[in-house]
């Protein structure tokens, strides 16, 4: 199994790479490596309904945002010592504000999910798309945490018996978060779910004949997706120290659904790998020429129509391996 | 004995066209029912009416006793209804064993379980293998449902329908564009079927329909002309002239 050893080699690489940044001197690798990590786990949510469950949302960068929303609101509360619709305390925890993102993002989710799912094709995209520049305009002018400038985190969350504010430390949370999201979202798909789920992506009448009402199985996928998306959010806000509209903007949910596509739709590495692709081409050709995006796009065409598949095809092509 | 399907006075229109004319028809346990008749008859249009996919615009319809009129698809499968399309309609990206296995899983329930691993899951797969020892597509199993012939994909319609174990089987022309061997075969396995179900046939193969059918019903422009036993159709006059005769140019 190559794979499995290609894997394993590119853990310890990525676990050693506070070490290498260190020796090199580059400094901006790490948080380039998170964001890399944190906009992986946002893109694999949104693969989750895209590729596997064949609902082409257009607003998941709502959820990522709600997520990232938590963790600022409650950083607010916390360090203005006042209560959240007068009786929720804020608070610096970690343990507490990563759960309570996942949460709110998923109850989000349920709501937009739950009336954008009664419709399908360029109507679901264009009603998750309007959702989430509701959420956008509605943070822009709550004044209260910041409307448009949004809210600066000034202390990353704290974890028990670890210096979250070290950024080699949060570099590290971050990636045993995304091991286990990874891990835990290849169980997801090889489960009896996320099988139900691939058969109504396939052909959802015969799903329905064989008896199953794809409404609830979508409104569920649907939901846990945006349980990732928002618990890529809160991690992102805490890299960043700063929530903004900014992150639910509908470019950002444009981003999120290039990684995937760049990366490979229904695939499990391949979301990560379009995240990595996009970010580091990002840094590398902004530092070259104001007119970046222009060459970033010819790139993204020349991958998408020559690889068929994503870069997550060429990987699988150069590795010998099938699909 | 009561019906398990029984069927009332249903009625279809397509704006101008009525493509199902209060047709009324029961189905009883044991009992294969064929319907056939001539092409844009109203055939696929009462199946899917039957299915749930479709909603009558007046009558009902009766499942063992229950009215499933207003019922969805899936509603209706939970009480025992299986079907197959005319135009086969699987889950195309996976082996045949995995569609059976799609069905028995379905069947089984524990659908919503993210955190199990269906390859794990004994009871579907065993069920499954069950079902596919003995027939034709049993040295098929691994392959993708993409890749498999006309024929065996009418097959695969069959066994996932029987993999749901339904009470009564609406089956959309089986036979259609199988070669002789094949519609054999296919009529073998039909045989074996109506032990464990009810069948409503629509079907072509009026040599099929002969050898399977305990009563026939004839649909002409949306409308029920005769119903009876294999004979009593065979020598129905109308029926006769409404096409037998044309060359068993039926369906
Ligand atoms: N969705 C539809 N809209 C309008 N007309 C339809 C539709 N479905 C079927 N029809 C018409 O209803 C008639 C019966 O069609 P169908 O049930 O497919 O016949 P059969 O299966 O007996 O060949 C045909 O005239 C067909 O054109
Ligand atoms: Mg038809």
């Amino acid at each position: 199994m190559n794979r499995r050893i290609l894997a394993a080699v590119l853990l310890v690489i990525l676990a050693a790479l506070p070490f290498i940044a260190q020796a090199t001197g580059q400094s901006a690798l790490l948080s380039l490596a998170s964001r890399i990590l944190i906009y992986g786990m946002a893109a694999a949510s949104l693969n989750f309904v895209l590729g596997y469950g064949g609902m082409v949302s257009f607003g998941h960068a709502a959820f990522f945002g709600i997520g990232g929303y938590v963790v600022g609101v409650l950083y607010h509360h916390a360090d203005t010592e006042t209560l959240f619709w007068g009786f929720i305390p804020g608070t610096t925890q970690m343990l507490i504000t990563l759960p309570a993102a996942i949460l709110v993002s998923g109850a989000f989710a349920a709501i937009i999910g739950a009336l954008s799912l009664r419709t399908g094709g360029v109507q679901f995209i264009m009603i998750t798309l309007a959702f989430a520049q509701m959420l956008f305009f509605l943070f822009v002018s709550l004044k209260t945490y910041g409307g448009e400038d949004g809210i600066i985190v000034r202390r990353t969350n704290e974890l028990p018996f670890l210096n979250t504010r070290d950024r080699a430390v949060m570099y590290w949370v971050v990636l045993a978060i995304t091991v286990a999201f990874a891990l835990g979202l290849r169980r997801l798909t090889k489960s009896s779910f996320g099988t139900v789920i691939s058969g109504i992506r396939q052909n959802e009448r015969r799903m329905a004949a064989l008896g199953i009402p794809a409404y609830r199985y979508k409104l569920f996928a649907f939901i846990l997706s945006g349980m990732g998306a928002g618990l890529a959010g809160a991690l992102m806000v805490n890299v960043l120290r700063f929530a903004s509209p900014d992150m639910m903007h509908w470019t950002k949910s444009g981003e999120l659904m290039i990684m995937v596509i760049l990366g490979g739709v229904g695939t499990l590495v391949g979301p990560f790998l379009g995240a990595a692709a996009l970010l580091s081409l990002e840094s590398v050709l902004a530092s070259w020429s104001e007119h970046w995006p222009l060459a970033m796009g010819l790139i993204l065409l020349v991958v998408v129509l020559g690889t068929k598949g994503g870069l997550m095809a060429l990987v699988t092509r150069l590795t010998g391996g099938r699909k | 004995m009561t019906a398990i399907l029984k069927i009332e006075n249903l009625v279809k229109r397509f704006g101008g066209l009525v493509a199902t004319d209060h047709v009324s028809l029961e189905v009883m346990p044991g009992e294969i029912h064929a319907l056939i008749g001539p092409n844009g008859a109203g055939k696929s249009t009462l199946i899917n009416q039957l299915c749930g996919e479709l909603q009558p615009n007046e009558g009902a319809i009766h499942l063992a006793g229950r009215d499933i009129t207003h019922l969805p698809v899936p509603a209706r499968v939970d009480l025992g209804l299986g079907r197959t399309f005319q135009i086969t309609s699987l889950l195309d990206e996976m082996t045949v064993r995995d569609n059976i296995g799609m069905a028995v899983q379905v069947r089984e329930g524990g659908n919503f379980r993210i955190w199990d691993a269906l390859r794990r899951r004994r009871a579907i797969w065993d069920e499954t293998d069950r079902l596919l020892a003995g027939c034709q597509l049993a040295d098929r199993a691994d392959v993708v449902v993409a890749d498999l012939s006309h024929g065996e994909k009418k097959q695969l319609e069959l066994l996932v329908a029987m993999a749901m174990q339904p009470r009564l089987l609406l089956l959309d022309e089986p036979m259609a564009g199988l070669g002789h061997l094949e519609s054999q075969q296919m009529i073998g396995m039909l045989r074996d079927i109506r032990k464990e179900a009810a069948i409503l046939l629509v079907e072509h193969d009026m040599e099929a329909v002969f050898a399977l059918a305990d009563r026939i019903s004839v649909l002409v422009y949306g409308r029920i002309i005769a119903q009876g036993s294999v004979d009593e159709i065979r020598n129905d006059p109308a029926v006769r002239e409404a096409y037998l005769g044309a060359e068993d140019e039926l369906c």
